[in-house]
């Protein structure tokens, strides 16, 4: 009886996360499936590979950023990639910021400092269409979240572009890329072999790139994921712990109702 | 009822002015219960729980949030970065929402099994209907004020909805606005609204409670309570088992809010509001999918509109559709069957509210919409003249009804003694 209780509630459970989580295959609005790759920092206990961050933000400052803000990321955040804050300080000095008004009501320029945030490389939306033929370069602070699949879509993306199959039109001034909703994608691909050097040795092949600048891109969406997950496994612990006392305590109180 | 006796002495002077005490002790302390309630029981004192979480982490986001279409998306980046812990608190505000909608499905379904909207707690039926309407307007505010894409279209969809009324449609459209579309006004209504409806929910939980308390829970076997033999005080029966309950449940939402933070709402609403781009598919969140796949299958907007209020509506007139006198579905055999296949038709509403509205998933829509209401309107007034129940048990205490053996047949009618 009890347990025929038991495995009709976890029928109900069951049904109801397959409600809850209905996107279990990923697949991109063009019709392929996004590969899944194998992050550091997925699972419970996974954690961000400083090494893959500090390079994807070499790829981020010198490929992307030409094009692609990240209002949401400040200098001073880089401490979470391993930079202490001299090289915070010596990275922000390469950067002009506009600050102001000043005491005569006008705006000026000063070196940045690592409380402020990454520059954008437009000054508004407007002047960012038209240096890309239209198109606008979406804010980087938080794609991986932004986009269905995540960082495993950014991936692919970035090193999936390849010849138009034939008989698939290309608009101009559009580049075909498989995994792009459409097909078709106003962006040419951004990153070639040995495109960047790397300061660690690794060579810097278009999937290295891809997969480095990704894993940036989720560090930069959630900074706070290895504390979220630290945090996340003590809790359990803690309230794993706890229901069993109270489990206990209901048995030994309902021990004499009948 | 006997007066309780309090030991401490300043609790005397305070409870002999002001019985607070003695109410809280006859309420939640000695509040007779029937002692067969089994762990679907669980989830209304659960649900009161989470509003409790849900006000907290919502209070706390206030302090942080600005309602302004220029600063909205940034002040939830900012919460979710820069504030101490402010990622945990979204992420419980956020996630805390859906759990709250799957404790309050299964608290409403438990009540559709057990036949506890019948005589004489109907208006403990109508009151909960309340509190799931004023649920949803609440959710469906807070969706929208991370000022995201789906925040701005979601809301831009339903609002629309309002056009459809005759006459008045288009003006009560442009009072929810505050202009002519969605905007910084809709924004900040929005806002005051999201932060003062949980209030008015808290009101209608302390009626749902009143109108509990004149007759006590139902139970599993939909029979009256004979005496004390059939029931036992609340605390500390009940109360240990909740907190066994509510364990359970917050380990499933911790699991949630630490590892799949953001399992349950849409890519798109990390992108910022843009009135000039529309998603490619707009999708509500998946407690409103149910009643989204109503009101698309109408072919007719008015007709839709209607038909989705109607699927809540319906609810409040329940107790006078389903005449039976018997009230749990264990001795109602054809009725329970037809709960499972209302339960599986609420499923599949909802799988079919999340797929674009082409092709199979119009008819199929239909055919699921069809079936909500023939089960309310047809199906039950039937089932109460057709069906032959099966024999009641004469009491909780002494369920004569597998042939005793049963934990439950043995007991002794001591139990109540002790308080």
């Amino acid at each position: 009886m009890v347990l025929q209780r038991f495995v009709r509630g976890l029928l109900f459970l069951g049904v109801s996360l397959l409600i809850l989580f209905p996107n279990v295959s990923v697949k991109a609005a063009g019709g392929i499936a996004v590969p899944e790759q194998d992050w550091s920092f997925s699972g419970v206990f996974g954690t961000f590979d400083r090494g893959e961050l500090q390079r994807g933000f070499h790829v981020y400052k010198e490929v992307c950023a030409g094009c692609h803000s990240l209002n949401y990321v400040a200098f001073r955040n880089l401490g979470d990639l391993g930079f202490n804050g001299e090289e915070i300080k010596v990275i922000a000095k390469e950067y002009e910021v506009e600050d102001g008004p000043n005491n005569d009501g006008e705006m000026f320029t000063r070196t940045a400092i690592p409380s402020d945030t990454w520059p954008a490389p437009y000054p508004n939306d407007n002047a960012a269409r038209a240096g890309n033929n239209g198109a606008l370069p979406p804010d980087l602070s938080l794609m991986v979240d932004a986009r269905v699949g995540g960082a495993d879509y950014l991936y692919a993306l970035l090193s999936g572009y390849h010849e138009a199959p034939k008989g698939q039109e290309v608009a101009d001034g559009m580049y075909y890329n498989a995994y792009y909703p459409g097909n078709q994608i106003a962006m040419p691909s951004p990153l070639s072999d040995d495109g960047v050097e790397y300061g660690d040795g690794t060579k810097a092949t278009i999937n290295q790139q891809a997969r480095d600048v990704s894993a940036f891109l989720a560090w930069a969406t959630e900074p706070n994921m290895e504390q979220r997950k630290r945090m996340g496994v003590k809790v359990l612990i803690f309230l794993i712990v706890m229901t069993g006392l109270f489990y206990v305590s209901k048995r030994r109180i309902w021990a004499d109702v009948h | 009822m006997s007066e309780p006796k309090f030991n401490n002495s300043l609790v005397r002077w305070i409870d002999h002015r002001l019985p607070v005490f003695t109410f809280m002790h006859h309420e939640m302390h000695e509040y007779p219960t029937p002692k067969n309630l089994n762990y679907w029981w669980n989830f209304g004192s659960l649900a009161g729980i989470v509003l409790v979480i849900m006000i907290m982490s919502g209070i706390v986001l206030a302090m942080h949030y600005t309602a302004h279409v220029d600063h909205a998306f940034q002040s939830v980046e900012r919460i979710m970065r820069d504030v101490n812990y402010g990622w945990l608190v979204r992420y419980i505000h956020a996630n805390g929402a859906s759990f709250f909608f799957i404790v309050v499905y299964i608290h409403i379904f438990r009540g559709l099994y057990y036949g506890s909207y019948k005589a004489p707690r109907e208006l403990l039926w109508m009151l909960g209907v309340v509190i799931l309407i004023l649920m949803m307007a609440t959710a469906f505010m807070g969706y929208v004020l991370p000022w995201g894409q789906m925040s701005f279209w979601g809301a831009t969809v339903i609002t629309n909805l309002f056009s459809a009324i005759p006459l008045v449609g288009e003006s009560i459209v442009t009072l929810l606005w505050g202009g002519f579309s969605v905007d910084n006004p809709t924004l900040n209504r929005f806002y005051a609204l999201h932060y003062l409806l949980p209030f008015v929910i808290v009101g209608v939980v302390v009626l749902h409670i009143v109108a509990l308390h004149r007759f006590g829970s139902n139970n599993p076997l939909g029979i009256d309570v004979r005496g004390n033999q059939d029931t036992i005080s609340f605390h500390p029966y009940y109360t240990v088992k909740d907190a066994f309950g509510l364990g359970v449940f917050l380990i499933l939402l911790s699991a949630v809010v630490f590892f799949l933070p953001n399992s349950m709402g849409h890519p798109d609403n990390y992108i910022p509001a843009n009135p000039m781009v529309t998603p490619a598919h707009i999708v509500p969140e998946w407690y409103f999918l149910p009643f989204y796949a109503i009101l698309r299958a109408i072919p007719d907007k008015l007709f839709g509109v209607l038909a989705m209020f109607a699927a809540i509506g319906v609810l409040f007139i329940l107790p006078w559709l389903d005449r039976s006198p018997v009230r749990s579905a264990t001795f109602r055999p054809i009725y329970k069957v037809m709960f499972w296949v209302f339960l599986l038709d609420c499923v599949a509403l909802t799988w079919l509210g999340a797929k674009p509205a082409e092709g199979i998933y119009v008819i199929l829509s239909r055919l699921f919409t069809a079936y909500y209401f023939f089960h309310f309107l047809i199906l039950l007034p039937a089932l109460s003249i057709f069906e032959t129940p099966r024999s009641l048990p004469k009491s909780i205490g002494r369920p004569v009804l597998d042939g005793g053996g049963g934990a439950m047949a043995a007991a002794p009618a001591a139990t109540r003694e002790r308080s």
